[in-house]
């Protein structure tokens, strides 16, 4: 559940925290793009290692550890089943598409506010119940990740042991977390729904907003550059053919 | 039984235990006390390994729970966690109670007589058949009790187990840690609820920041105002009721109601 630590919200003041939530929203679907696009192992671990400084400018690498480190269960199983199945160089990309596609979201949550989140939805267009919802599922993810920590030590101390026994065995130690985790989740969104109606949730149609987001220099700065060089890698993929440059399984030949 | 030697633990930059030093020995009954934040959580993780010690030592039964894993340790040392909707997860209040006899290997006539005898004894058994959820918050507590019962450790530590109950199910509780005791167990309770502790307790741990303030025989300690305040506790109430009048000559150190009728009828004359 570690996985989880790298969508928590760190409150911050660098740069990347101050950057507004649509550039690093389009940014984070930039890299998305990208890792989908290239099948090439070589250029998405580059791509990975792009997003790396990002979270040393952001001050939140210790945080994006812990992802890494809970997400290696998940990266080991996309290798291995991606390994039977279409062999070492899809299985290399694979895993390190994965890992790009947590780090650039990572970020994105990372360093921004929840309320911007929403904020920023409802300037896209986004319906603001839509976009509340969207915010309300980030919110909830400190406190799921908080409660999954609690029954996990709640059900070791009923002698589960998590890493005990074959693959399928490891899956299944998972249900005895899962469930409770899963019926408390609905249980609390219920809670909520109440609390929101009990506070005249939907009340008056039009609503006005606390923060109001503006784009500035450096948020343009930012946006020109992310935009050039997503398009010239694409141009590069489809008109050059960039891919055959790599060489793949670099480090096997 | 339980030797806990300079103990300190943090969580990330937060220091949550700073220095513990403690022993329980065997067939004891114990509370743990303190405010919100004191480590009275943290301290009773060490005692099963959920938690190991970032400096100092835990020896459980001899045995330092650094070299020993939380399924090794949980076997003798149980703990009830204060939400049962933080561990059931079973289709039927018995599967759920046998979950733990089955993670530790019991063979299977085992595991149904103990089952049996879990669920009589916390007078589940009528509901054996039922889903955990379908349950009342009162029932589910006692099924969490029940699942860690059922395979009989030495060492029985609850984590706020009256929270949330009503009277009738407070003095249960407190019938049963009587019964435990009487078996020889050893029970260890983390509460907030001082009339509780004055009534079934003989020993109270008492947590401030991080550190034991106090460690000793529960009337002393929950008659000691500026302790009690120190830990953000109120004392009894039957406690504060011997405090304002002590300017009559009412004695402070008292924690029990029929203390205080003797006292108050010795004050107007009647006896």
């Amino acid at each position: 559940m570690r996985i989880l630590e790298g969508f928590e919200f760190k409150r911050g003041n660098t740069i990347i925290h101050k950057l507004d939530p649509r550039v690093k929203m389009f940014y984070s679907i930039s890299i998305f793009i990208l890792s989908m696009i290239f099948w090439n192992s070589i250029i998405l671990l580059l791509l990975f290692v792009s997003i790396l400084p990002l979270f040393y400018i952001a001050k939140v690498s210790q945080k994006f550890i812990r992802t890494l480190q809970g997400s290696i269960f998940l990266i080991i199983l996309i290798f291995v089943i991606n390994y039977f199945t279409l062999g070492i160089e899809r299985a290399l990309a694979m895993s390190f598409r994965f890992l790009t596609i947590i780090a650039c979201f990572s970020i994105l949550f990372l360093t921004t506010y929840p309320e911007d989140f929403s904020e920023a939805l409802v300037k896209l267009k986004v319906p603001y119940e839509f976009a509340l919802t969207f915010t309300m599922a980030i919110r909830f993810v400190p406190s799921l990740a908080r409660e999954a920590r609690i029954i996990i030590d709640a059900q070791r101390s009923r002698g589960l042991e998590l890493d005990k026994g074959n693959f399928i065995k490891k899956l299944k130690n998972y249900i005895p977390i899962l469930v409770p985790l899963i019926v408390n989740a609905i249980r609390k969104s219920i809670k909520v729904a109440e609390a929101m109606e009990s506070r005249a949730f939907g009340a008056s149609p039009k609503r006005t907003s606390l923060i109001e987001l503006r784009l500035t220099l450096k948020d343009y700065l930012f946006l020109i550059i992310n935009l050039i060089v997503t398009l010239l890698l694409i141009y590069a993929k489809y008109y050059l053919n960039i891919e055959s440059y790599f060489p793949l399984l670099i480090f096997f030949s | 039984m339980i030797e806990v030697h300079d103990l300190w633990y943090s969580y990330n930059e937060v220091i949550a235990l700073r220095g513990i030093s403690l022993k329980i020995e065997r067939g004891e009954i114990v509370a743990i006390m303190g405010e919100n934040g004191a480590g009275k959580t943290t301290l009773i993780k060490h005692f099963n390994g959920l938690l190991k010690p970032m400096k100092g030592y835990v020896k459980v039964f001899g045995i330092d729970t650094r070299k020993a894993t939380v399924a090794e340790l949980s076997r003798r040392v149980g703990l009830v966690f204060q939400n049962p909707d933080h561990q059931l997860f079973a289709e039927t209040v018995e599967e759920e109670v046998a979950f733990a006899l089955k993670n530790f290997g019991y063979p299977e006539n085992v595991i149904k007589k103990r089952v049996e005898w879990a669920l009589k004894l916390l007078d589940l058994y009528d509901l054996k058949d039922q889903s955990p959820y379908a349950l009342s918050g009162g029932e589910r507590k006692r099924v969490a009790i029940a699942s860690i019962l059922s395979y009989d450790p030495d060492i029985i530590v609850f984590d706020e187990p009256t929270v949330g109950q009503d009277y009738a199910q407070k003095e249960r509780l407190a019938q049963l840690i009587k019964l435990l005791w009487s078996r020889g167990k050893t029970i260890i309770v983390v509460t907030h609820d001082v009339e509780f502790v004055a009534e079934n307790f003989p020993r109270v741990i008492l947590m401030s920041r991080g550190k034991i303030i106090a460690d000793d025989n529960t009337r002393r300690v929950l008659t000691n105002l500026s302790l009690i305040k120190k830990a953000k506790l109120n004392p009894p109430q039957i406690t504060q009721i011997a405090f304002e009048l002590s300017d009559l000559g009412v004695p402070k150190d008292i924690m029990w109601i029929h203390e205080a009728r003797d006292a108050i009828l010795r004050l107007v004359g009647k006896i």
